[in-house]
């Protein structure tokens, strides 16, 4: 798929977003006051940052709220009616906690919400058989591992941080692993596609493309990156999501620029990660126009 | 807030029945209007040609309408030829311009105006024009298209697969397509091969390449270029041992039982054996004596041999079998050559023999032939044939058409139920089509039409010493049955003033700057070439065109047409009609849409070029412009006494048909009609045309032929002998010396091959240095140069990999994204390649004339036409390099001078990086403005 | 309201005839002509005479190299514009209900009013039957035709899709495939039409009729008997090629004694 930045950075910040959001409303960190309100201020531009930029992606912004009708059976509606509900019940609660103390079953409820909207935002690739790379219970995992380990990490909760980091990177792993073989187990082939194979038949390859101009498609869903290109990207992005940052928290010494550092890396490491997500997930549409295995006999 | 679109939305204001003319297959459109704009184009359920149906091409109609590339005023050059820098000018001034520049020539020297047009449908009227100016030099684009194919059909059997026949589609059982991609007929083929299939007809394609056509066929021989006569001659071989012939249908309808003179030291060998009268004989079964063919019941002898005066005579098929049967053409000897197995040969022959022989069928419809005997049944032998550019466009390509038509012929295929059929106003021998008229003199028109079919060297257009009259060279001794002209030489013949220079170069829907020349950058030269004193050696160049394409950025002078939806036209019955083999029609084109540019439909400027000039029969008693306009003349103009342009409605009361007085409400009538008439051929006239009285006598109340004139299929074509004969050195017109062997060799009146690397000899050594074939083929939706400047089909054909062999991809280590350089004798191009498995192992291959010069066609200069698409014609020269002989022979058929574009060889190898295309030809300014950045058709 | 009706009242589809599309794209342009000035917003093409054209189209053809194990190479030409399926998944995602399938006649539309161009549609289609125009910022698909099958403007005859009256090779055929006795039905039935990518459960309406060989396609002689001579090997026939003569006198022998007997 065509890894367009406006989503990469929608769906990165926002799980960022509600991945602080949800721990604040825990009561981590201990925080109240003015202290608070900018904590929550940081989850909000986060969380509502990235949900606004995921605007950029409509063909006709002005009527997003159209969005909200279908949630029986979308989960881009569901994303959206739940990341609003979200946003107001983290609302109350941030109110509480900064003006008094923070109501226990509230945070709980409110936090809970927002692994809830992660989990919808996961869903809409999740739910796409056409992504077989996308369609499988690791994606929403891989999701909500992030914002977990986000929004541990920045609030600031290193035990818990340092555990979520460390899931997060053994999640990843387990997703790029398994999500390279998605394709060839899903049964779409070029042959599936053109019903052309069969007994007696060596191989069904694309001879023309149906235009020799570019399409919508071939610009939304055929991207293929190269194999060492990839490699290199999931090293630097593994490294900079969990083994660095892991590594400098288990350090004892606490100079000033390290928690900066570490929450830098931390999130290079996610937008290299949704990069991959995206560029890597072959859609079956690219059988028709010559891409994913059409190979040579 | 359930979801209701009108399912009911009005279609159009008005239905508007006109001819389509994306291409030239004549199809018919439903062109809808809505607020005064085109909204839709449809076809016409109605029409003959296409059924209803229509290509992507004709769809595309609208945005070809509407196309930023349409001139907008007459333009005169500014600039250096070549540059597009014009200034706009009123008509007046051009005309007068032109007047000016053409009135001199034809009071001094009217050869020195060369006057050439491509596929326009009015060659009637063009051809009639030239005549009267008096100019020996016209012709239309048939030389470099088809002419093999046309004038093969033509003096074999009095008719053609280019245009004037097609496969009888209801009954033919097996059908056999070679060396076609689209053809003109494009819609009424596919309609064919549908109806075919539909039928469980079987479909064997002969095509180095499988694409379209070829792709759906039941089966498919990857011929190797070329080599088409030698495959069909090896099935004649395989059949005629087989004695799978149709002996009855050869003693009736062929000239198979003629006497040939067979004397070694005879100064007539090979001549007919012609009583007083000149007509041919044949020996009596009855009385063992000669008798003319004609002769009252007699049964001519098919295998007989006589002596007279010492001389002594054979027939056509002892001569063949003696020929045929030789183990040159067993199918073990061809088949490499060939590159198909004697295995498939044999096979192909044998399901030949078992369709024509064990299958025939017969229609119960009794008819009468010209000797007045009455058959009560129509046998026929449902197998066919088609063919095109792929037997054509190569230096063997008449002899190898001839050889398909001798192969249909022994099958007693040729119009009986089942098989091939003529399309009025064929069948139509050679011997009653006139003879080339070629010899100018000052101030007059020529007594008859330019172009025709020699029936000797005395047609020949050559002056005493034997030099050309033409300036293309056409029926002189190097190509003298070159029946449609030769429009590839003009402008490098007219270059080098040879046979001699020319003043003003006319010319009418070609793209001769690009894509309808060899060698277009040389061409691109030649035109920009200046002489000693500065003058360009060709000084003045006219260019009639409706779009801003290659050409018209090299003319002086631009006269802008109309887009065919804004104006008149004819497709009539004295050109190239829409006559089925039931069916004579033709059609007309008319304005659906008024020209919102200062434009003018060509063929009204004609008539008034011709007015202004004063030519005969464009002036009337007092002088003045006899025709208003070109519907004017449409209507009003006769051929012959009550032959007009358009053979329906004649007569003032529009009850006529072929013959009949100009009828002023003609064109009304027409378009009432759905834009075409059509009169059917009576039931008992539908087969054995050339010999069936009621066919014969329809044709000529129609008008198509003067009086019924029967005659045979040439199986041996005498006019050949003739040449063969001058080029021994017998008869008074005597070819150049250096021409002799090659002419000795090609004009065998019996079909031939010879391996077709430039001079005619069977030798098929390997030029192993340039191993591979190079083709193009016709994209079905896209139309030569002129559809680039279409938005829709553009994107389908933006560009043109060359496809390569999988042997040769592999053996050069290609990848998917490689370019390549090709190159051969001539010159080399650098091109992206993608791979093929259904080709050709020697053969690669590209889609035609999508490369684009840069700048032109109002297309952005950057245009993925010019910077990743390109033209193998930088490949092709019109002469081959030096043979043994020293000389140059040039790039054509020897016999009808048919332009060898598919001779091509070339070598391959890996080129570096990523484009851009080869040769990149310096960009053109454009005298159009560049179209819009987003369409949004439909609403803007 | 992007729930899948159950069941449709007709299933109205394509069936596409592989064996005889001869891959001319006659269907694509007729496709663009019609519903440029058709259904909702016009068929957008950006940069039109530019370095890189690209517009909006309901319907394109691919082709595909077929390499048999051994015989011919085939070339099959692919037409590929949206399947109106059952299990339509990009019905199912669209957060507007903008995407819907018809309950009339099971024609997957889109309410162009109503969509936000979020082309979550098309990446749930396996097809790539949608595309979002680039001009109006809506998602364009095939629609069946539906302003002309249903057109009380148009005559009966062409109460069917642009791309099916257009088809010179007539591989377009329409109808509903709801009622066995229909064209479609039993063309798909004799001919063993096919679903495409039928694992991915879309349950497509339209049907591709398979090439009828794709070895070396030597089907149907046309005596009906089979001959494949695409491998030389010609037994049924070959005592038809059996010589009467081998010498050209023997030859002109047999024909003197053939024609003695009319
Ligand atoms: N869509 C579309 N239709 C057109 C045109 C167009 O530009 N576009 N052009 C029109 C014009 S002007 C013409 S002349 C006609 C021409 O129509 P065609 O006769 O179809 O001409 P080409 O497209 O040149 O196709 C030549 C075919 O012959 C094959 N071939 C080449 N060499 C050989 C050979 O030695 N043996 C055999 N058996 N095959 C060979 C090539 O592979 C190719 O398939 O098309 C007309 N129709
Ligand atoms: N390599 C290679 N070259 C080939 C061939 C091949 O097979 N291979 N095929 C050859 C053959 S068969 C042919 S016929 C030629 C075709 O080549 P051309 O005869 O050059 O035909 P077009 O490219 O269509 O160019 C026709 C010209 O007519 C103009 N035109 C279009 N419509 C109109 C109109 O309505 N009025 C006027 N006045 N002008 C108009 C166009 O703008 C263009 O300038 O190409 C030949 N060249
Ligand atoms: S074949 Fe196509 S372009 Fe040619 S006349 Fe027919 S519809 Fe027009
Ligand atoms: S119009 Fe018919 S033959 Fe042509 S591409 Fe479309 S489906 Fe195939
Ligand atoms: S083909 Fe694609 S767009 Fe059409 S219904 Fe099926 S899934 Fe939806
Ligand atoms: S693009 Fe339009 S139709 Fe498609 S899912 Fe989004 S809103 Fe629905
Ligand atoms: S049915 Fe109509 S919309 Fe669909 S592909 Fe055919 S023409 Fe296009
Ligand atoms: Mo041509």
């Amino acid at each position: 798929m065509h890894p367009a930045p406006s989503i990469i950075l929608f769906t990165s910040i926002s799980g960022l977003g509600f991945g602080l959001l949800g721990v604040l409303c825990l009561g981590f960190p201990a925080v109240s006051g003015r202290e608070a309100f900018l904590w929550f201020l940081a989850g909000y531009v986060l969380a509502g940052g990235g949900l606004s930029l995921s605007l950029f992606h409509l063909g006709q912004p002005t009527r997003a709220l159209k969005a909200f009708t279908q949630w029986r059976s979308s989960w881009l509606s569901r994303e959206a009616v739940v990341s609003i509900l979200t946003l107001s019940v983290t609302g109350i609660q941030a109110l509480l906690i900064i003006f008094s103390s923070g109501n226990s079953v509230l945070g709980i409820a409110a936090s809970a919400l927002c692994l809830a909207t992660v989990f919808c935002t996961a869903m809409i690739y999740a739910q796409l058989k056409t992504v077989p790379r996308w369609n499988h219970p690791l994606t929403p995992l891989q999701f909500l591992a992030f914002a977990i380990a986000g929004g541990t990490l920045l609030a600031g909760e290193d035990q818990a941080a340092m555990a979520a980091l460390a899931i997060l990177a053994c999640v990843q792993m387990a997703a790029w692993l398994i999500g390279d073989q998605r394709l060839l187990n899903s049964g779409s082939t070029v042959e599936s596609a053109t019903r052309l194979g069969g007994p007696g038949v060596r191989s069904v390859r694309l001879l023309e493309p149906p235009h020799t101009g570019g399409n919508y498609l071939t610009r939304e869903m055929v991207f293929v990156v190269g194999r060492r290109h990839s490699r290199v990207i999931r090293t630097i992005s593994i490294a900079s999501i969990g083994i660095l940052p892991l590594f400098l928290l288990a350090l004892p010494l606490e100079p000033p620029w390290v928690r900066p550092l570490i929450v830098a890396l931390h999130i290079n490491g996610v937008l290299l990660s949704r990069w991959l997500f995206f560029a890597e997930a072959e859609h079956v549409v690219g059988l028709y126009y010559g891409k994913h295995g059409s190979v040579r006999p | 807030m359930k979801h209701s679109p009108d399912l009911s939305p009005r279609v159009s204001d008005e239905i508007r029945k006109t001819t389509c003319y994306m291409c030239a297959c004549r199809c018919g459109i439903n062109v809808h209007l809505l607020d005064g704009k085109v909204r839709y184009i449809e076809g016409n359920r109605d029409h003959p040609v296409n059924r209803g149906v229509l290509c992507a091409k004709g769809s595309a109609g609208i945005m070809q309408h509407y196309s930023p590339a349409r001139l907008r005023a007459p333009l005169l050059r500014t600039g250096e030829r070549g540059e597009g820098k014009f200034r706009e000018i009123s008509w007046d001034e051009a005309l007068d311009i032109a007047v000016s520049w053409l009135a001199p020539i034809r009071r001094t020297a009217p050869q020195k105006l060369a006057f050439f047009t491509g596929r326009d449908q009015s060659q009637s009227l063009t051809s009639w024009w030239a005549q009267q100016f008096g100019t020996p030099n016209y012709a239309a684009h048939g030389g470099f298209c088809s002419v093999n194919v046309a004038a093969a059909g033509i003096y074999t059997l009095g008719g053609s697969f280019w245009e004037f026949g097609q496969p009888d589609w209801e009954r033919t059982r097996l059908f056999m397509i070679f060396g076609v991609a689209e053809d003109h007929d494009s819609n009424p083929i596919k309609l064919g091969i549908s109806r075919l299939k539909e039928r469980g007809s079987r479909v064997i394609a002969v095509n180095p390449v499988r694409t379209g056509y070829n792709a759906i066929a039941d089966d498919w021989v990857g011929i190797t270029p070329g080599t088409d006569g030698l495959f069909v001659l090896s099935i004649v071989h395989v059949l005629l041992k087989a004695g799978k012939i149709d002996l009855e249908y050869l003693s009736r309808y062929t000239n198979a039982a003629f006497l040939v003179d067979a004397g070694p030291g005879s100064t007539k060998r090979g001549m007919f054996l012609r009583d007083a009268d000149g007509r041919e004989q044949v020996l009596d079964v009855r009385t063992g004596q000669p008798k003319p063919w004609t002769a009252e019941g007699v049964i001519p002898n098919l295998t007989g041999e006589i002596t007279r005066d010492e001389v002594p005579y054979q027939t056509v098929l002892r001569l063949m079998v003696g020929k045929y049967l030789s183990d040159r053409y067993a199918p073990e000897t061809v088949a490499a050559t060939c590159g198909v197995s004697a295995g498939r040969i044999r096979g192909i022959a044998a399901e030949l023999a078992d369709v024509a022989f064990n299958n025939s069928i017969t229609i119960e419809q009794p008819w009468v032939d010209w000797r007045g005997v009455r058959h009560e049944r129509m046998t026929g032998r449902p197998v066919s044939f088609h063919a095109m550019r792929g037997i054509s466009a190569h230096s063997n390509g008449f002899q190898t058409c001839r050889a398909l038509h001798l192969l249909q012929i022994l099958l007693g295929s040729v119009e009986v139920p089942g098989g091939f059929r003529f399309k009025p106003p064929y069948p139509k021998p050679f011997s009653v089509h006139p003879s080339p008229c070629g010899h100018p003199r000052p101030g007059s028109s020529l007594p008859g039409p330019h172009l025709g079919f020699p029936k000797g060297p005395e047609d020949l257009c050559i002056d005493r010493d034997g030099k050309p009259t033409r300036i293309d060279k056409a029926f002189s001794w190097e190509n003298p049955l070159s029946a449609h002209g030769m429009m590839h030489m003009v402008i490098s013949n007219a270059h080098a003033g040879s046979p001699y220079p020319i003043d003003t170069l006319f010319l009418y829907m070609a793209n001769l700057a690009w894509n309808s020349s060899m060698n277009p950058t040389g061409v691109m030269s030649m035109l920009t070439d200046r002489d000693e004193s500065g003058e360009y050696r060709i000084p003045r160049l006219i260019c009639a065109d409706s779009y801003s394409s290659e050409m018209v950025a090299f003319a002086d002078l631009v006269l802008p047409d109309t887009t065919y939806l804004e104006r008149h036209d004819c497709i009539s019955l004295l050109d190239r009609p829409i006559s089925e083999a039931d069916a004579a029609g033709d059609a007309v084109r008319w304005p659906v849409v008024e020209p919102d540019r200062d434009v003018r439909c060509f063929q009204s400027v004609l008539l008034e070029l011709g007015a202004r000039l004063g030519l005969p029969g464009f002036i009337g008693d007092d002088g003045t412009a006899k025709y208003r306009d070109y519907a004017d003349y449409i209507v009003n103009h006769e051929r012959r006494p009550g032959i007009g342009p358009l053979a329906g409605f004649r007569d003032p009361q529009g009850t006529g048909k072929g013959r009949g007085a100009p009828n002023p409400g003609q064109i009304e009538a027409y378009i009432a009609n759905g834009g075409f008439w059509r009169d059917p051929v009576p039931e008992a006239g539908h087969y054995y045309k050339p010999w069936n009285r009621d066919y014969l006598d329809w044709a000529v109340s129609l008008g198509l032929l003067d009086s019924p004139r029967p005659y045979v299929f040439n199986l041996y074509l005498e006019v050949l002998q003739k040449f063969r004969l001058a080029a021994e050195g017998f008869g008074e017109l005597q070819p150049p010396d250096r021409l002799r062997d090659g002419l000795a060799a090609a004009m065998d009146p019996l079909p031939a091959w010879w391996n077709p690397d430039g001079k005619p000899s069977e030798s098929t050594d390997d030029t192993s240095e340039f191993p591979l074939h190079a083709l193009t083929q016709r994209p079905p939706a896209m139309y030569h140069s002129w559809g680039s400047q279409n938005a829709w089909l553009r994107q389908i054909h933006g560009v043109n990999p060359l496809y390569v062999p999988t042997s040769v991809w592999d053996e050069h280590g290609f990848e998917d994204g490689d370019w390549a350089y090709v190159e051969s004798p001539h010159g080399r191009i650098r091109v992206p390649v993608a791979r093929m498995d259904a080709l050709n192992p020697h053969t690669v291959w590209t889609w035609n004339a999508i490369g684009k010069r840069s700048g032109a066609w109002a297309l952005h200069r950057n245009a993925p036409e010019s910077s990743r698409g390109f033209l193998l014609n930088h490949l092709i020269s019109e002469l081959h390099p030096p043979k043994g002989d020293g000389f140059r022979w040039s790039n054509s058929d020897p016999i009808t001078g048919q332009a060898a574009w598919f001779d091509l060889r070339v070598r391959i190898r890996k080129a570096p990086g990523d484009g851009p295309a080869e040769p990149a030809v310096p960009a053109q300014s454009s005298p159009v403005d560049p179209g819009p950045d987003v369409l949004r058709f439909g609403r803007d | 309201m992007t729930d899948l009706p159950q069941n449709t009242d007709r299933r109205l589809g394509l069936v596409i005839d592989l064996d005889i599309c001869v891959g001319c794209h006659a269907c694509v342009i007729s496709c663009k002509g019609w519903n440029t000035t058709a259904y909702g917003a016009p068929l957008a093409d950006s940069d039109p005479y530019g370095p890189d054209p690209s517009g909006t189209f309901l319907n394109r053809i691919h082709t595909f190299e077929v390499l048999p194990d051994d015989g011919t190479p085939s070339v099959v030409h692919f037409p590929k514009s949206c399947l109106h399926c059952d299990d339509a998944p990009c019905v199912t995602v669209c957060p507007t209900g903008a995407s819907y399938k018809r309950t009339e006649d099971g024609i997957v539309l889109v309410n162009e009013d109503d969509c936000i161009g979020c082309g979550l549609c098309a990446w749930a289609c396996p097809y790539g039957a949608r595309e979002l125009d680039p001009a109006a910022g809506i998602m364009k698909k095939c629609t069946l035709c539906v302003d002309r099958i249903y057109n009380d403007n148009l005559p009966e005859e062409d109460r069917e899709p642009a791309c099916v009256r257009t088809c010179p090779a007539n591989a377009r055929h329409f109808g509903d495939f709801s009622d066995p006795d229909s064209s479609v039905s039993r063309m798909t039935r004799e001919r063993n039409g096919l679903d495409l990518m039928p694992e991915q459960g879309t349950r497509p309406v339209n049907k591709y009729l398979p090439p009828r060989d794709l070895g070396s396609r030597s089907g149907n002689t046309g005596n009906g008997n089979m001959v494949a001579a695409s491998d030389g090997s010609i037994d049924v026939l070959a005592p038809l090629l059996e010589p009467v003569a081998e010498s050209p006198s023997g030859l002109l022998g047999w024909i003197d004694r053939t024609l003695s007997r009319f």
